[in-house]
């Protein structure tokens, strides 16, 4: 059988430039895609509460009421946008761009994250305001131990890119700062299939049955 | 250094690619909701499925998830993590909603 030469690892990797990185992070990035997927059964337990939660309202505020659809919708194209350019962040570190571009796409994803936390967090309000707080129903309580979840790992991997931007600075790319960037982009790409699974199962599967 | 540059411009494609095609599934799903409202089950199995792309298209074309074989342990990792999750969620829903029906507490 013809051996595959040693970069054909398909999944995101550094390629042959940083064969050394690329080496090392191999095998840390396989570990990473096991705390993702642990974390990703943490996600599917809460997704289960509130699929069992939709119908228990106690008379509070329902989705039709709170839901805010054009909210929704820019939220979405925001962290769609920031998986992009968390992408060619990796990307231009892979094919030894200039490290300002590499901070640039850190900058312009760091950018979109932020403005999705506070469209959120003006969702949150907003939802508080007409009386859907967590004490209200299960259904709320369900919603809000969901939803704000996201919304917190969104915010962690916002404090990564910053701290990440200034690793890069001082440490330079080194192998270790270039494998965790790799993880980085892992990261934010998971979080935006999980933010498919909330708009599909929370907002619009809300909508639907609640 | 050209094969490089054409691999550079293969790969952006790939995202390229990928978030034009999740774009389009993000736009449908938004925009059916909107023409024919979210009240049908029809629409909503609609929705969800156009979700379900919108995953496997991010998978492939973001994450770098395919059935070579070389990225077979990530994929093992994913389905038998999907398997707990189906089990978890499709187990909690049946039994919840048969407690529900029970106790007489409405349609689940």
């Amino acid at each position: 059988m013809r051996r595959a030469p040693r970069h054909s690892y398909p999944g995101i990797n550094l390629g042959e430039d940083h064969a050394s990185a690329d080496k090392f992070s191999e095998v840390v990035t396989f570990g990473f895609w096991v705390f993702l997927m642990s974390d990703l059964v943490y996600f599917g337990l809460m997704f289960a509460i509130y699929i069992t939660m939709i119908d228990a309202q106690a008379g509070g505020p329902g989705p039709h009421e709170l839901f805010d659809l054009k909210s929704i919708f820019a939220q979405t194209l925001i962290l769609l946008t920031s998986s992009l350019t968390v992408g060619l962040a990796m990307l231009a570190l892979k094919y030894n761009l200039p490290r300002p571009r590499i901070v640039l796409w850190f900058a312009v994803t760091l950018v979109l994250g932020l403005s999705f936390l506070v469209l959120e967090i003006r969702d949150f309000m907003n939802m508080a305001a007409q009386g859907g707080i967590p004490q209200r129903s299960g259904f709320l309580s369900a919603f809000y131990g969901l939803v704000p979840l996201h919304g917190l790992h969104v915010a962690a991997g916002c404090l990564w890119l910053i701290v990440l931007g200034i690793q890069l600075r001082v440490m330079g790319l080194t192998d270790l700062v270039m494998s965790r960037v790799v993880r980085l982009a892992l990261f934010w790409h998971f979080l935006d299939l999980i933010w498919i699974g909330i708009i599909t199962i929370v907002y619009f599967g809300g909508l639907t049955y609640g | 250094m050209d094969r490089r540059t054409e691999l550079h411009r293969r790969e952006r494609r790939r995202y390229v690619i990928g978030y034009g095609g999740s774009l389009l599934l993000t736009l449908t799903v938004f925009f059916i909701a909107h023409r024919y409202g979210t009240e049908t089950p029809g629409v909503y199995l609609t929705i969800g499925l156009l979700g379900l792309a919108q995953l496997v298209v991010q998978l492939v074309y973001f994450l770098h998830i395919d059935r070579r074989r070389s990225s077979r342990e990530d994929l093992d990792l994913i389905l038998f993590s999907t398997l707990v999750l189906l089990i978890i969620i499709g187990g909690t829903v049946w039994i919840l909603g048969n407690l529900a029906i029970r106790m007489h507490m409405g349609v689940m």
